[in-house]
């Protein structure tokens, strides 16, 4: 199998023409065949929303759950069986919304997972809402004055609580977003990737042209492991300038590395009622 | 009444934090280890100090089944426990306190002076002294669990706690007040002691539990306390989420790879949970929730019992999906129908409920030893190299049970979906696929509702009343058969360890028998009688219904039943 298509599939997908999660996709199957993974090997997971159904289009294992739900289950299937190489993706809505309380924690525990989000802005799938990432004053049919908030900040979040790995990629850049995912996914430890995008339907702002006249790359002198130069470029006004790459990177052990119980090897699969179940039961013995 | 000299009720109130729980637990362990049979219960405010508690145990020489409501022994650790229990004292009992709490004058009062026999803070021991001795225990199997209590502390404070003990026996000892204490036990058999919680860690464990998530909140944290205790060497993970949303949503994934998984909750944390239920139902995984109901709506009474959430655990999760609700009835219950969950939820591969209630979650009784079965225990999985690719998920089956493989365990893609999917786990919206589907999942349901508990019939198949009741209900509903049967009374009981699906043929075998049928439910509104008529047209006659936040007792349904039969 000597191409990512070969290897991961080609599907017939429900997205717009012109979105960008077919470029996300396309870097994503890059990415997993440059990292030598195979599909057997590998585990997404998604929540809901357009850039949910990412799994549906990737021939590997999948578990597509609940809207703003796409960690949980990463984590819990991570501490089931940590051999397996776990991804959670979905977009702004479902991951920076309706399951921010899920990222933060996941955040404090460091599995080794990584979590590609989709950010496009908007709400795609209920048909154009303001997202958590939209800016403040973005007009859409149900914030007509425009979004009342302030924009969620997910690079400046991650990094404020050293999360492991922090990167920034975009749709439109699909050789360097490979390539970011190909790390996120080898290193260790939680890596979050936001990944820009527009969204051709519904989001008429931050588009193609815009971000292309925005983003550019970290310099190859820039050093990752400065938190303080971390919080410098994730506080950029992304209205001026916006940086690609790895953001911030810090090596901690994993969560799964602090269970001795995982020390064996995968707890899934196991599930023997072993001899110590006497000795369980005896210290209730009266 | 209903009560026989072999039997001795014992009542400790007082504040949180004077060590009430710590004396009664000694004092339960004291009577479950010279032989006794034991059932003690808790009150207790959602409070870390102050208030009143109480903490009461009934011993025998069989095993009680329900608490007393009259008592031979009351101690009272605070000022409040006299006017409030005082009453409650069985003619002959004794009131025992601080002799600035206790009327040294009155009769079956011991006016204690606790001052003089040691710092106020073992007081509670010294307290559990007199009560030793009193109660005809001897002083050194009381004295061997105190030392076993405070061995971890040690030094210091396990010579105080020994000391304060000793002085209490030797001061009861020198008083004229008699000792109310039972006939000597019988030779000791092996048993256990343990909570209704207890026994669903165990009966998890035991059955190859795996995973465990959880967010804590009354009263069923100790289950998963309990999991912990035991996780490393048992191999089970375990984790305190940030949310029980979170909680279910990791247990799902974590069963979906392969790890069989429990949460615990109560009603307000289980109403969180629901999304993740129906994820379940629809993804096909595996998983038992323990809920341990408390009274409602919202924050309710934290603290207290209720059987008020029947409803919310049958129908929670959007959308129609087989699930069975397990309700046991006793502590050692809590054992086997945690280990019927996890057998059913793994072979129908369905969300299962162990649903209880603070009363049981917190009852501690003696029971016969569980049995320390090994062996291999779920998921039941197929074998990989005998599954046709592409692996098919959900392949449509007679049973609606299809066979399972974990992901990263072999090729084959294992790939589950929360949208309507083909049989290969992929969306699919089409009308004709979604009736395959359903009707799929649906299948096996009809397969458990062949393999359902059978209810306790109690009282003998000859009456012309019939009460109905569900889990921890049973012990004071069978308490009440007794008493009426010995009144003379044609009255029977059947308890239900298991309400879905609904045991629909006993229910019926039994219930034409009746002239009357009267259920006893925990709650207002008698959710097991809505669900009985509903299901099978089986009228009820009457109902006795509790919801003041208090376990239903003998008492309590003997005087509902005035009037009714």
């Amino acid at each position: 199998m000597s191409d990512p298509e070969t290897r991961f599939g080609k599907y017939e997908t429900a997205w717009c023409p012109g979105c960008g999660d077919f470029m996300v996709l396309k870097a994503l199957k890059k990415a997993l065949f440059e990292a030598d993974l195979h599909p057997h090997q590998i585990l997404l997971t998604s929540g809901i929303g357009q850039a949910a159904k990412m799994p549906q289009y990737l021939h590997c294992n999948m578990f597509n759950g609940l809207h703003g739900r796409s960690i949980p289950p990463a984590i819990g299937a991570k501490l089931a069986n940590p051999e397996l190489i776990v991804i959670a993706v979905s977009g702004d809505g479902c991951i920076y919304g309706e399951g921010g309380n899920h990222l933060m924690a996941a955040i404090r525990r460091n599995p080794d997972i990584t979590v590609l989000v989709c950010n496009n802005m908007v709400y795609g799938l209920t048909k154009g809402q303001a997202s958590p990432t939209s800016f403040q004053g973005f007009k859409t049919k149900a914030q007509p004055r425009g979004a009342p908030w302030q924009a969620f900040n997910p690079i400046a979040f991650a990094v404020s609580m050293e999360c492991s790995f922090v990167a920034r990629g975009y749709a439109g850049e699909v050789d360097h977003l490979a390539a970011l995912i190909k790390e996120a996914v080898s290193h260790r430890g939680l890596a979050l990737v936001d990944i820009l995008q527009p969204c051709v339907t519904f989001n008429h702002v931050n588009t193609y042209r815009w971000f292309k006249e925005r983003c550019y790359l970290l310099p190859s002198g820039y050093d990752p492991s400065s938190w303080e130069e971390a919080m410098n470029i994730a506080r950029e006004d992304m209205e001026e300038r916006i940086a690609l790459g790895v953001i911030f990177k810090k090596e901690m052990p994993t969560f799964e590395e602090r269970f001795p119980q995982l020390a064996q090897g995968p707890v899934a699969g196991r599930a023997r009622v072993g001899p110590e179940i006497a000795s369980v039961l005896s210290e209730f013995e009266i | 009444m209903l009560k026989s000299n072999k039997i001795i009720d014992i009542l400790i109130g007082g504040e949180a934090g004077q060590g009430l729980a710590t004396v009664g637990s000694l004092l339960a362990r004291s009577l479950a280890s010279r032989g006794y049979e034991i059932l003690a219960t808790q009150t207790y405010l959602s409070r870390i100090r102050g208030g009143h508690n109480t903490y009461q145990i009934r011993a025998g020489l069989s095993s009680p089944r329900s608490p007393g409501e009259d008592f031979d022994l009351i101690l009272a650790l605070d000022r409040e426990t006299i006017p409030l229990h005082g009453h409650r004292l069985e003619s002959g009992g004794l009131v025992i306190g601080d002799q600035e709490i206790v009327d040294a004058s009155l009769a079956g009062t011991m006016a204690v002076p606790f001052r003089e026999m040691g710092p106020s803070r073992t007081m509670n021991v010294s307290a559990l002294g007199v009560l030793t001795h009193v109660a005809g225990l001897p002083l050194d199997v009381v004295e061997s669990e105190v030392r076993w209590a405070f061995s971890k502390a040690g030094g210091k404070i396990l010579d105080d706690n020994v000391a304060a003990l000793r002085a209490g026996y030797g001061w009861a000892e020198k008083q004229d007040k008699g000792r109310r204490g039972l006939p000597p036990p019988g030779r000791k058999k092996k048993r256990m002691l343990m909570t209704g919680n207890d026994a669903i860690a165990l009966g998890a464990l035991a059955s190859g539990l795996k995973f465990c998530a959880y967010y804590p909140m009354t009263p069923a944290t100790s289950i998963v306390l309990a999991v912990t205790r035991f996780s490393e060497a048992m191999g089970c993970v375990v984790e305190q989420a940030e949310d029980e949303i979170s909680a279910v949503n990791m247990a799902v994934g974590a069963s979906f790879a392969g790890a069989p998984s429990l949460v615990a909750t109560s009603g307000g944390g289980f109403a969180l949970m629901t999304e993740g239920v129906s994820l379940a139902g629809m993804t096909e995984t595996p998983i038992v929730i323990a809920v341990a109901q408390r009274p409602g709506p919202a924050t309710g009474l934290p603290t207290r019992t209720e059987q008020a959430d029947l409803n919310l655990v049958l129908y929670a999760g959007h959308g129609e999906f087989p699930r069975a609700v397990l309700t046991p009835t006793s502590v050692e219950e809590c054992f086997l129908a945690t280990k019927r969950a996890f057998y059913l939820s793994e072979k129908y591969q369905t969300p299962v409920f162990v649903l209880t209630d603070q009363h049981l979650a917190d009852s501690l009784a003696t029971i016969p030893p569980l049995p320390a079965e090994t062996g291999d225990a779920g998921p039941a999985t197929a074998d990989p190299a005998e599954v046709q690719a592409p692996y098919r998920r959900y392949a449509l089956t007679q049973d609606g049970i299809s066979p399972r493989l974990l992901p990263g365990f072999s090729h084959h893609l294992v790939r589950a979906d929360s949208d309507e999917h083909n049989e290969e786990g992929v969306i699919e919206e089409d009308p004709a696929n979604r009736i395959l589907m359903h009707e799929k999942r649906l299948r096996k349901g009809a397969g458990m509702e062949q393999e359902v508990m059978e209810p306790h019939l109690h009282g003998g198949e000859g009456f012309q009343t019939l009460l109905v009741c569900w889990g921890s209900s049973r012990g004071a509903v069978e308490d009440c058969i007794d008493h009426l049967r010995s009144e003379g009374i044609m009255a029977s009981s059947l308890s239900l360890p298991q309400v879905w699906p609904l045991p629909k043929s006993a229910l019926a075998k039994w219930t034409q028998k009746a002239e009357k049928v009267i259920f006893v439910e925990g709650n207002a509104t008698g959710q097991l009688a809505r669900l009985v008529r509903a299901e099978t047209g089986i009228e009820s006659h009457g109902m006795i219904t509790r919801y003041d936040g208090l376990a239903l007792t003998t008492g309590y349904i003997v005087n509902a039943l005035k009037g009714m039969i």
